[in-house]
């Protein structure tokens, strides 16, 4: 029977929801549910944890370098627990923390990674997605290795809250390194949602034609409580900056509601949004590849149907 | 103070990809091919150290099989000093590619290996943070800002929650993210003495690396398309659908 170990995410002593949908792909392979919390205070973080549907026991690691998510810190004190209780998995959100940490753990255990699992086919073959989700992958890892891998946060529904798991503290014995000071952490956006992970997002293309325009976009997406994005060619042009890039060289995103704006639909944009619950592309041109992908498509003048659908929402 | 940056060899990110009939993978063949596009941010930002002053030496490496060797002459066209072409037939997985990149960086004292945050054919972002783990040293993933000074980098991250900043002593793995540089356009004669330069090939052997057998593909398929859209004619009509669906 598989013993899975799952490396909680959270911030300002709150569970990052990523991990309750970790719980659940763990659920999926099935076996004993352990979630490791390192933490300087632990306590908050376990609690929540300890009530997610199937974990069995709640690990925590009190310890004052465990303040800040440092990959290089976590990941030896991760590789020693995951040792030391022989698990056959450890699984992390396939979030910033997930990417930055799993990596690092798996080589210090020797084994291979499995990136943003989407599915669970058995203990040992997993599906994930590659090309930015254009192709879908099956991969087994080999037999008596520590599967490590990453879950993709947006194909698994959160574990739900009702179970009561015990919470044991345990203390790790291993060197950490002094070659990695945190300084701080900078939230963005203000209060707009962050793109990667809003359940709304409105994106403007090169359609939409100035920096100034742009003003119609967060307009809209202010009304709908959405975070903002962009396609290549509006970054490029110089309308907003890099990190509003939605598509497979910037941020690949899967919103409940995608209003393209003013996007044409170059194939490098469509694939940052594949996942998405519901596109909806407005656009001058009825030949906009944005259309084949788009559930309602709407063609017409940007600038005089924006306003008319923000007082009508 | 020499650097490493490592690139792959991809599928051009303006390629709609086909996937092979046979589940067997997707078709490479007959399709144009670039170097990762984080990997051209890596390679951007350690020349642009370079002509700053803080580093003295680039040095641009790729792993596999002979045609990779076009890469290694764009970045030689970017204005890498030498370039290494650790010839592979086959695919190298993250874990070995990271084996290699740990005893290149080690062979040639390197105090950084720039790297892309991930390649886009298979999505793993893990080679560097690999690399790190098997050096035993620092790493700063998802760069947007990287400063360098006394021995240091201070790097500010693009993570989830917003901009984090990092202080890591070097050597370290720095990986790239979008917002860090847009690389230059390369020049026509920077193309053609490219293709002067000479590069330099070893194997995992040389280099005393073994190969991991890693995770075995099973098969490849297309993703399950979406269900047909509809057009409507009027914003009513829009907000409608929208409210139907419980989305506003």
């Amino acid at each position: 029977m598989s013993k899975i170990l799952i490396i909680a995410e959270h911030s300002d002593g709150k569970l990052n929801a990523s991990t309750a949908r970790a719980v659940n792909c763990a659920g999926r392979i099935g076996g004993d549910i352990h979630v490791a919390v390192l933490a300087a205070d632990p306590a908050a973080p376990a609690a929540e944890a300890a009530k997610l549907e199937g974990v069995a026991k709640v690990l925590t690691v009190a310890n004052a370098a465990n303040t800040n998510p440092v990959a290089a810190v976590l990941a030896p004190q991760l590789a020693k627990l995951a040792k030391d209780g022989a698990y056959s998995h450890v699984l992390a959100p396939n979030t910033t923390f997930g990417k930055d940490l799993a990596p690092r753990l798996a080589a210090l255990l020797g084994v291979s990674q499995v990136t943003d699992i989407m599915s669970v086919n058995g203990a040992n073959s997993f599906d994930r997605p590659i090309y930015a989700g254009n192709a879908i992958t099956t991969v087994e890892t080999p037999a008596g290795e520590t599967v490590v891998g990453t879950v993709r946060s947006a194909s698994w529904p959160a574990a739900a809250a009702s179970g009561s798991a015990a919470v044991e503290a345990v203390s790790v014995d291993v060197a950490l390194p002094s070659h990695t000071r945190y300084l701080g952490l900078k939230k963005e956006g203000g209060d707009r949602p962050d793109l990667q992970s809003a359940r709304k997002v409105v994106s403007g293309g090169r359609g939409v034609g100035s920096e100034e325009n742009f003003k119609i976009i967060y307009s809209l997406a202010d009304k709908l409580g959405a975070a903002v994005g962009a396609s290549r060619a509006a970054v490029d042009s110089g309308y907003v900056p890099n990190d509003m890039q939605v598509g497979q060289t910037g941020k690949i995103i899967a919103p409940e509601l995608y209003i393209a704006v003013g996007i044409s639909g170059a194939i490098q944009h469509l694939a940052g949004i594949k996942d998405a619950g519901t596109i909806v592309a407005i656009n001058s041109d009825a030949d906009a590849s944005i259309f084949e992908v788009a559930d309602f498509g709407l063609v017409g003048d940007l600038f005089k149907i924006l306003p008319e659908l923000e007082s009508k929402l | 103070m020499k650097v490493l940056v490592s690139v792959k060899r991809v599928v051009d990110y303006n390629v709609r990809i086909q996937v092979k009939g046979d589940g067997s993978g997707v078709v490479t063949d007959g399709v144009k091919m670039s170097m990762n596009p984080f990997d051209e941010i890596a390679l951007e930002e350690a020349m642009r150290l370079k002509e700053k002053g803080v580093v003295t030496e680039v040095v641009a490496v790729t792993i596999g099989e002979q045609k990779c060797e076009e890469q290694l002459r764009t970045a030689l066209a970017f204005g890498a000093d030498r370039a290494i072409h650790v010839k592979s037939d086959t695919a190298v997985q993250p874990l070995t590619a990271a084996r290699v990149l740990a005893a290149l960086v080690k062979k040639e004292d390197a105090k950084i290996l720039f790297t892309g945050k991930q390649a886009i054919d298979d999505d793993n972002s893990q080679t560097g943070q690999m690399t790190a783990a098997l050096l035993d040293c620092a790493q700063a993933t998802f760069a947007g800002k990287v400063e360098i000074a006394d021995g240091k980098a201070t790097v500010t991250r693009e993570v989830d929650a917003g901009l984090e900043t990092l202080e890591v002593d070097l050597p370290a793995v720095i990986t790239t993210d979008l917002r860090l540089n847009e690389p230059r356009y390369l020049k026509l004669p920077d193309i053609m003495k490219a293709k002067k330069k000479p590069i330099e090939a070893t194997t995992l052997a040389d280099l005393g690396v073994e190969a991991v057998a890693g995770l075995k593909t099973v098969k490849t398929v297309p993703p399950s398309a979406r269900a047909p859209g509809i057009k409507v004619k009027t914003v009513d009509e829009l907000v409608a659908k929208l409210k139907e669906k419980g989305l506003v």
